[in-house]
């Protein structure tokens, strides 16, 4: 019955004990001074005062299914738990509560390079690395050579890894750990390793891992990339499971519940400084969702206590995994803004038909010829809306995040020359 | 293809206080990590050093020296009719490996902070690695020991097949005592701390330096509850044919047993939490 899962989880819970004072990590000294006065407490009846909660659930009552082959993304804000969920299902910690049930071999990388020693050279750390990963050492010999040629590390096999580039660190790290074949895989954030080059290289490999009929499941912050590998996602909020289900609507979710529509600075700092920042319609009322046919405004507020010629403001708009889209500032429109001590706002006008339907950042900027003065970035979230966009009439979707009005002819060549 | 993937269709189940308790099965499927790991640190450690494996032998011969002159010379601690630096380093062979394999025990967990916070494999791989590793040691200065019975001119007995069950008790005390200090050193970090001291404290109450025949014949089963007294004794008797350590051996046996229980009991209640501790 059970022949299609690869994972169970049930009630799944993990409590850490924190407080003013960390019980954990003590003394023997205090133990033995907490010993000694605890009689003394009792005959002067002055119990310790309770402080505020020992203890937080970084995971609580989490339960899901994997099936075999499925690719699982797991995603939430910093923490949400999901590396706790990880560490519990590789093995590393204890959940408090419940149960999970893994039915086959898993191998788990919540990083790369675990266990590489500076001073071993390429070679011997490649053995060392597969062996804390769980590979045989037969095994490591037959992947050798597919593993210097994966890292690009050829003529440095032998010479120590503490005088490899960064790059050459992370690349050897990573293919040493690119050989590991469990039934299920679990990933930690590691595709963040290596220039472009070298993570198109990873990404390719993963897909590989994920087409490979392995169960795998996958945290990571970038978005891209659990859309791109993942069949499924599972959303974690301070411990809890909050969303199971499609990817794109996942991570949809995710990304518009952290929106912040709008920012307002905490407080004046006396320095030249964003107070606010808005999205507004061309009729200037306040935009919870632009719709990518219609223009969008921008309006930022901007204080200078002090007279400060020659300041600029700027903005930059940025896809959710935080690439760059494009950025605009004062300048390029020719606006030069007073520099005298004073409160000024904004409008920038961003034209419809712009950005496509998708996630965005937008980041501000407050700077002068020598400093940034102030930077928000990001300001904050919003989400562009197809609306009746003819773009999304035919097709469900369009890839990218920007449209551009091309000019297209088309003509019949059969003419010609008759 | 491989032998692992006969376990690999095992299910493991993860739950409270079990998911990390090892059978000895899962300890074997993991003794290639064992290898790797006494291998690195065997590598490692000479490496960048100009006299290299010779340093194995260098600390217990400078010791030996340090002995002879004060100990031999000039306060002139009996040496049960043996020459002293003979006697001396008879006994420092096998307390050299033990003050080492214990003191790079106690911080094995600690040390290896970042293995255990990414990784899963059976926790006991660390102490082990840490015990074992000094044994590559312990046998190039044993090699040294035979260098010198043969230049003091000793014809070895009978005593001498019975030297390796006494190195064999070496190793099981030094695993105890790693088990339950590092494990302590992961909560409690004053154990760094003490472990010169207790150390210190712990080769003075060894008759390293001088016989065991100068404690009282009553008292000498009660100095059996050091078993490291056992070790060096038996050591000496073995080789040079001195007393036999008798019954004190008897009580070390019990003692290095019990403490090897409770260390391994200890050490895999306290796993549980190492991750989060540590």
């Amino acid at each position: 019955m059970s022949s299609d899962l690869a994972l169970r989880v049930h009630g799944l819970g993990k409590r850490y004990e924190i407080g003013a004072r960390p019980r954990r990590y003590g003394t023997l000294r205090e133990r033995i001074a907490a010993a000694a006065v605890r009689p003394w407490r009792r005959l002067t009846g002055r119990e310790p005062v309770a402080g505020p909660p020992t203890s937080i659930w970084a995971l609580e009552e989490v339960s899901f299914d994997v099936r075999r082959g499925e690719v699982l993304g797991i995603i939430g804000g910093n923490g949400a738990g999901k590396s706790t969920l990880l560490k519990i299902l590789s093995r590393i910690t204890e959940p408090t509560v419940g149960e999970a049930t893994i039915f086959g071999r898993v191998g788990s990388l919540l990083e790369v390079g675990t266990g590489f020693h500076p001073d071993l050279t390429g070679r011997e750390n490649i053995y060392l690395n597969g062996a804390i990963l769980g590979m045989r050492k037969a095994e490591i010999d037959r992947k050798f050579d597919e593993i210097v040629a994966f890292a690009e590390v050829d003529a440095f096999v032998d010479t120590a890894v503490r005088h490899y580039s960064s790059g050459m660190y992370v690349r050897l790290a990573f293919a040493v750990a690119a050989q590991l074949e469990p039934e299920i895989l679990i990933l930690d954030e590691v595709l963040a390793v290596g220039d472009v080059h070298f993570q198109k290289k990873c990404l390719g490999k993963m897909n590989d891992v994920a087409r490979g009929g392995r169960t795998v499941l996958f945290v990571s912050h970038n978005m891209a990339a659990i859309q791109r590998l993942c069949t499924r996602a599972l959303l974690l909020d301070r411990g809890r499971v909050v969303a199971d289900g499609a990817t794109s609507d996942v991570t949809g979710r995710y990304l518009s519940g952290g929106a912040r529509p709008a920012f307002v600075a905490a407080a004046r700092t006396g320095e030249p400084q964003i107070v606010c920042v808005m999205l507004k319609d061309a009729a200037g009322r306040p935009l919870g969702r632009p719709v990518i046919t219609a223009p969008m405004v921008i309006e930022i507020g901007y204080v200078l206590p002090q007279a400060a010629p020659g300041t600029c403001v700027g903005i930059g708009i940025l896809t959710a995994d935080g690439a760059p889209v494009f950025s605009s500032d004062s300048r390029d429109a020719g606006v030069v803004a007073s520099g005298a001590a004073d409160e000024y706002l904004a409008r920038v006008t961003v034209p419809a038909d712009t950005l496509l339907a998708g996630d965005f950042q937008l980041a501000v900027c407050l700077w002068n010829e020598r400093d940034v003065l102030d930077l928000q970035e990001p300001a904050l979230t919003f989400s562009m809306d197809p609306g009746a966009s003819p773009l999304y009439q035919q097709l469900a979707r369009r890839t990218g995040v920007v449209q551009v009005r091309c000019a297209w002819k088309i003509e019949t060549t059969t003419g010609v020359g008759v | 293809m491989t032998g692992r993937l006969d376990v690999a269709t095992a299910v493991t189940v993860i739950r409270p206080g079990r998911s990390l308790h090892v059978s000895p099965r899962e300890l074997w499927d993991f003794r290639e990590l064992l290898y790797f790991l006494v291998w690195r640190d065997a590598k490692v450690r000479y490496k960048q050093t100009v006299l290299g494996a010779l340093w194995s032998v260098l600390q217990p011969l400078l010791t030996m020296a340090v002995f002879a002159v004060f100990f031999g010379r000039l306060a002139r601690v009996p040496s049960d009719g043996q020459p002293y630096p003979l006697f001396a380093f008879t006994a420092l062979v096998p307390w050299t490996y033990f003050a080492t394999a214990f003191s790079a025990g106690a911080q094995s967990l600690v040390g290896s902070q970042q293995l255990i916070s990414k990784v899963y494999f059976p926790r006991l791989i660390i102490p082990l690695a840490s015990v074992a590793t000094p044994i590559i040691d312990f046998a190039i200065a044993g090699g040294l020991l035979a260098l010198m019975l043969l230049w003091y001119g000793i014809t070895p007995w009978a005593g001498i097949f019975l030297v390796p069950a006494f190195a064999l008790l070496a190793v099981a005390i030094a695993l105890a005592a790693t088990l339950w200090f590092s494990a302590l050193n992961v909560e409690y970090r004053d154990v760094r701390y003490v472990l010169p001291f207790a150390l210190q404290f712990w080769m003075f109450a060894t008759p390293v330096a001088y016989p065991a025949s100068l404690v009282p014949e009553v008292w000498r089963p009660l100095y059996g509850l050091n078993p490291m007294a056992t070790v060096v004794e038996g050591f000496r008797w073995g080789l040079l044919g001195t007393p036999a350590p008798g019954a004190m051996a008897a009580v070390s046996l019990v003692v290095v047993t019990m403490a090897l229980v409770g260390g391994v009991a200890y050490f895999r209640r306290m796993e549980g939490t190492f991750a989060d501790v540590i």
